[in-house]
């Protein structure tokens, strides 16, 4: 059972403490602005060798173990295409019960990541097991529609019982300049969403440089999201080491700035065992242990869970285990 | 002024490239008088394991391709081996310490082999398959199909003419391989890889494996994704045990090929023989079809 804490604040709160951090009477865009701007730059050439040499650490037989069990526990096991079918999200969500018949042993994803319009069959599907529902709302993958349908689509996957809204900033606004815009946005997002835990994704592959990348994890932030996720597997490139500990140093700091917790989410491309534990070496090492749980590190992914169970099974078997022994998604 | 020496680098084949082994480890190779001839990457579990993967993926390509087109990307082996008979004729001398002369003729029959395989690869069917008699009003055809990936244990002593008679008839049917090559005589091989992946063999098909046989058959015969396994190699290999291989390759029911036997003991064939379609029918499938008769 995955328990996540959500702060549930008015968007007079929320503004009140945007004014608070920033230091600011008024939030306007000026002031958004000279907030984010003010913010150091990333060094591009030193994250990326930091986040490469974290990649080279070799993790072996019971850190291994332990680190596929772990990787497993916190995916958000994803479908989100436009050919889904009622069946093809309850066949997803039967993997997520048992997602290794061999083994009972095997742990369940964190949750399962749907379009809007399949809550309720995931719902119905998961029942009390404690597998949280997540659908993407906000007019995914764009983002291109009007607030109001924003809001609706965000309210009719809450009412139809989503535990979690992964939701889409305006990378137009953003990249325009027009933060103010992205952290109304997101708080009106935020409000709709109610009891449910709000993602907000960042769609990395399209903010074009990394310092653009930290800027919007720290307004997505502000703005109240529970969690900062990368992409949203529709856009190559999607989530990548380097980005990825931006938003973990990101979410670190936040937390010493405001002592409020923020969760990251990794989404799209990561398909192998050797990936995911990379990400978790990165979470240790830039943000801490208290971000390895499910409740505080997400992956957004389909693929990479047949290769966690192969090599699962690999390490319980001795022999290297083959596509056979997995189901087909 | 005297030439420096371009030395070859003999490193692995896997999924269409030579990359060296993952463990960076190597070993010296000696002609069969105990000269040095040159060092060879040493192939470990992971290279084993790459090379399945590569495997895995090229086998929907290449077994889905016509047959007619297996026998002409067969042929065409068999063309650039042609071209390429002084080198070889020099390694299978080295490797094997025989004269230039007997060299030649083993080059000579390894090529040959080739073509006689590709001219099988659209006769199999007809071969193998069969239209069966029923009592009733149904067309019964069995067709032979691909096994899978194969994993192929290369005979230790005959270093070509072995190696192209275990892999010629294993893709012949559009299988896809992991050789093990001869722990002591593993050049002509890797050099066999070289003329693969300039004959429009697509890449994953063929990957070749230099290694100590002892430390990776195991590997090879446990892996859950491999479909068959060849253990011709394992006569005269040190420290392999077919017997114990094929316990391992049991696990996941694969298609086993035992090595020759003589009076108990694995023992190298005759490669000069006829080959017969034994090594063919070793890894196909026969599926079997009813159909309903019309009118």
């Amino acid at each position: 059972m995955v328990t996540v804490s959500t702060t549930t604040r008015t968007a007079q709160d929320l503004t009140a403490q945007a004014r608070d951090v920033l230091g600011v009477s008024r939030l306007t865009n000026h002031a958004l602005t000279s907030w984010l701007h003010g913010i150091p730059g990333v060094d591009q050439v030193g994250c990326e060798a930091r986040a490469a040499s974290l990649g080279t650490r070799s993790i072996k037989t019971t850190s291994k173990a332990w680190a596929i069990d772990t990787a497993i526990g916190m995916i958000d096991l994803t479908t989100l295409e436009g050919a889904d079918t009622v069946g093809k999200v309850r066949s997803l969500c039967a993997k997520a019960l048992v997602p290794d018949p061999l083994d009972p042993t095997t742990p369940r994803p964190a949750a399962i990541c749907v379009y809007g319009d399949m809550v309720a069959t995931a719902k119905a599907a998961l029942g009390d097991s404690g597998i949280h529902v997540a659908a993407v709302a906000t007019a995914f993958p764009s983002g291109r529609a009007s607030l109001p349908v924003k809001l609706a689509d965000t309210r009719d996957a809450v009412e139809a019982g989503a535990d979690e809204i992964d939701m889409v900033i305006d990378r137009g606004a953003f990249l325009s300049g027009d933060y103010l815009t992205v952290f109304n946005q997101i708080g009106e997002v935020k409000q709709a969403c109610g009891g449910a835990h709000l993602k907000v994704i960042m769609e990395t592959g399209e903010l074009v440089t990394y310092d653009n990348v930290r800027r919007a994890s720290y307004l997505s932030m502000l703005a109240g999201g529970d969690f900062i996720k990368t992409s949203t597997g529709k856009v190559a490139p999607a989530a990548t080491l380097p980005v990825t500990l931006i938003m973990l140093e990101a979410v670190r700091d936040w937390r010493e700035l405001t002592g409020v917790q923020v969760g990251v989410k990794p989404a799209g491309g990561i398909k192998t065992t050797k990936d995911a534990i990379k990400y978790l070496v990165m979470v240790s090492e830039i943000a801490g242990d208290d971000w390895m749980t499910p409740e505080w590190f997400r992956f957004g992914a389909s693929s990479l869970l047949n290769d966690l169970l192969l090599q699962r099974q690999k390490l319980a078997t001795g022999a290297y285990s083959g596509a056979d022994y997995v189901t087909i998604d | 002024m005297s030439r420096l020496d371009v030395r070859k680098t003999y490193k692995l084949y896997i999924g269409g490239a030579f990359p060296r082994s993952e463990s960076g480890r190597s070993y010296e190779v000696v002609s069969a008088t105990g000269e040095f001839l040159a060092n060879a990457a040493m192939g470990s579990r992971k290279d084993v394991r790459d090379a399945v993967v590569a495997a895995r993926s090229a086998l929907a390509g290449w077994s889905g391709a016509t047959p007619y087109n297996r026998g002409q990307v067969l042929y065409r082996v068999a063309e650039v081996l042609e071209g390429r008979r002084t080198q070889f004729v020099e390694e299978v001398a080295a490797s094997e310490g025989s004269s230039a002369r007997a060299a030649g003729a083993v080059v000579d029959a390894a090529i040959d082999r080739v073509v006689w395989y590709a001219g099988w690869t659209d006769k199999i069917a007809q071969v193998l398959g069969n239209l069966n008699p029923v009592a009733g009003p149904f067309f019964n055809v069995s067709a032979p199909e691909p096994t899978g990936v194969v994993g192929i244990l290369a005979p230790q002593g005959s270093s070509l003419l072995g190696l192209v008679s275990v892999v010629a008839p294993v893709i012949a049917s559009g299988n896809t391989a992991v050789v093990v090559t001869s722990a002591d005589r593993p050049l002509p091989a890797v050099t066999f890889g070289e003329v693969l992946a300039t004959s429009d063999v697509p890449g994953g098909v063929v990957n070749i494996i230099t290694a100590r046989t002892a430390e990776v058959a195991s590997w090879l015969a446990a892996h859950r994704d491999v479909n068959a396994i060849d253990l011709t190699g394992a006569a005269g290999a040190d420290g392999v045990d077919w017997g114990a291989l094929e316990v391992e390759a049991a696990g996941n029911l694969k298609r086993v090929l035992r090595p020759a036997l003589a009076d108990g003991q694995p023992v190298e064939p005759d490669w000069s023989a006829d080959p017969g379609l034994g090594r063919i029918r070793a890894f196909v499938e026969t599926k079997t079809v009813w159909h309903p008769k019309g009118l």
